[in-house]
């Protein structure tokens, strides 16, 4: 790559597409799933991890050593602790009206003959 | 060179991940496979960086070993934190996870600004003015958020009221503070200055705390949900500063979808986005109870768990509307049991979800999923209102502002112009509370006072038992 200003300009391209995709992909997105969409997107921004490492490698000196190490730590818990916890809540969505109980039921009658 | 296209190539394909992932979680089905697949993602995008040429791990172990020490140390605190923590607390959690993802994004633009080489090395070379604004904008947005999570997180766990906190003047002074920090990020931009970059993050720390302060109550959810879409554009500021195009992408678009969302929340509360931010909402209360001037004095009705269950057990149509107070008593369970009870004697139930009940939209779903009530049992407030006068029995579970009629009836009041599930339209109304404490916004209910309403006290879980026994006696 090469020019000062086109660089720019391009993430900025990206940047402006983005805003229209992301205003896009969740319009669609019914109100029960909105505490599972915040989760999961709090989880996304927690890919700020990459950058995190980034910063992490090309530290030199006790001051950035220090703080990119605490970049990566924040930045860890934030992508770990963010799927996980989406994940957990998204489990129990994962069956169709009805489906719950019988499986429900299914599992009693496994537990048994066991 | 190869090596650095094929590591943009596996970035392309994880924001390609997150567009999709973000698209599954549109449908309840898709929803936990799209977050796999994010998070698989993720998995490779950070996998990938190790052999990232920018991060330099090649060439300096120390830096490599201190990272991977910093990522297992994270990942065993969060794995068990997010696995353990109660469902109820869920939005606390996502708070703390927002807040820490903004400070990581702030880290970030501090040690870009302190390492003189970043500015000329990664990426695109561009003028360093440039470079310093992008930074600036990270470390911005980013300590805004992380001190306001911190400050939301606290709220929710109540180590501090969850109620507005105000003083006189605030706003001049939060407009005074976000001024200073402007003018201390010009100058930093122009100076180049250590000091006065850090006079910045301590600045836009304290703008993070006084920002969510006056806010309280039932906007605390959309407050977090703001914090979210903040984080998303920090992160995205990191991707300007590191020309990465995988975290421009993913920050902006969960700062863009963040923003959307939170207009939706605030739009569930019949209020404009900036009315929940400005307003202190709550603040009024006191002038708004005095205005009735009956509060005190007013009677209210209490029955026994046997009547309430005859009631219950004779209706032909019951509509149970649960609220906080239900996920606070981990009642869920207990209340499917009734329900499934009454189903069982014939009578038609289902529950009418208003969409701020519990702390965050769709929080009740959630914890209804967990206690396995089918989805077809639930029903969204504007499906479940045209139905409300046909119902006998108006079961209110643990809450009490999303029924509250004074946001239809009464100008004056600070929930006027919220839609609420029209409790007060059914031929019966029961709550079941903890006390007459006004809900989370700090109203009164006049509904509690209406004649035709019959309180039963106690802890919801224990309240919701001694009803299932009164309706089996029934």
């Amino acid at each position: 790559m090469s020019g000062n200003t086109t660089g720019i300009l391009e993430f900025l391209t990206i940047f402006v597409l983005a805003v229209f995709v992301g205003n896009e992909v969740v319009s669609r997105v019914p109100s029960i799933l909105h505490t599972p969409l915040m989760s999961g997107s709090n989880a996304i921004h927690g890919i700020v991890l990459v950058g995190a490492m980034i910063v992490m490698g090309t530290a030199s000196g006790a001051a950035q050593m220090v703080l990119g190490f605490l970049a990566v730590l924040l930045a860890t818990l934030n992508i770990v602790g963010g799927f996980t916890v989406t994940d957990r809540m998204l489990e129990m969505f994962k069956a169709k009206p009805g489906e719950n109980q019988a499986r429900a039921k299914g599992a009693d009658t496994e537990g048994g003959a066991k | 060179m190869t090596l650095t296209i094929w590591i943009n190539l596996i970035y392309l394909l994880a924001a390609i991940a997150f567009i999709v992932a973000l698209k599954g979680l549109s449908s309840p089905k898709q929803a936990r496979n799209g977050n796999l697949l994010a998070a698989g993602a993720a998995v490779i995008a950070v996998g990938a960086t190790f052999f990232n040429p920018e991060a330099h791990f090649s060439h300096h172990t120390t830096n490599l070993i201190l990272a991977i020490v910093a990522m297992v140390l994270g990942a065993v605190i969060a794995v068990p934190v997010a696995r353990l923590v109660k469902m109820t607390a869920m939005p606390q959690l996502v708070a703390i996870f927002n807040g820490v993802g903004g400070g990581a994004a702030a880290l970030i633009s501090i040690v870009v600004f302190l390492s003189d080489a970043h500015l000329h090395d990664l990426g695109a070379p561009k003028p360093a003015t440039y470079a310093i604004v992008e930074a600036m904008l990270g470390l911005l947005i980013g300590c805004v958020s992380f001190s306001g999570s911190a400050i939301a997180f606290i709220k929710l766990q109540e180590l501090i009221t969850g109620r507005p906190i105000t003083y006189a003047g605030q706003q001049v002074i939060n407009g005074l503070v976000g001024l200073g920090i402007v003018g201390l990020a010009v100058a930093t931009v122009l100076t180049d200055s250590v000091p006065l970059m850090i006079g910045t993050a301590i600045l836009s720390l304290v703008l993070g705390v006084i920002f969510v302060l006056p806010i309280g109550g039932a906007d605390v959810p959309v407050l977090i949900s703001l914090l979210n879409a903040f984080t998303g554009l920090a992160v995205a500021a990191s991707g300007f500063t590191l020309n990465n195009n995988l975290l421009i992408i993913a920050g902006t678009l969960v700062g863009a979808s963040g923003i959307l969302l939170t207009r939706m929340m605030s739009k569930a509360m019949g209020r404009s986005l900036s009315n929940v931010l400005f307003s202190a909402f709550g603040s009024v209360v006191t002038a708004a109870g005095g205005a009735d001037g009956t509060g005190e004095t007013r009677q209210v009705k209490s029955g026994t768990p046997e009547d309430i269950g005859v009631l219950l057990a004779y209706a032909r149509k019951v509509v149970i509307i649960p609220g906080y107070g239900l996920a606070v008593a981990q009642a869920q369970h207990t209340l499917r049991e009734l329900a499934d009870l009454l189903m069982e004697k014939g009578v038609e139930v289902f529950y009418a979800i208003h969409p701020v009940a519990g702390r965050m939209p769709g929080h009740m779903n959630v914890l209804l999923a967990e206690a396995n009530v089918p989805y077809d049992e639930l029903k969204e407030m504007d499906e479940a209102n045209p139905e409300m006068s046909t119902a006998d029995v108006a079961l209110v579970v643990g809450a009490n502002d999303t029924v509250n009629p004074a946001a239809k009836n009464t100008p004056g009041s600070p929930i006027y112009g919220m839609p609420i599930i029209n409790a007060d339209e059914a031929a019966n109304v029961v709550f079941l509370k903890r006390s007459m404490r006004p809900g989370f916004a700090g109203i009164d209910n006049d509904l509690l006072f209406d004649e035709k309403t019959t309180l039963l006290f106690g802890d919801a879980k224990d309240t919701l038992s001694k009803l299932v026994a009164g309706v089996q006696e029934a």
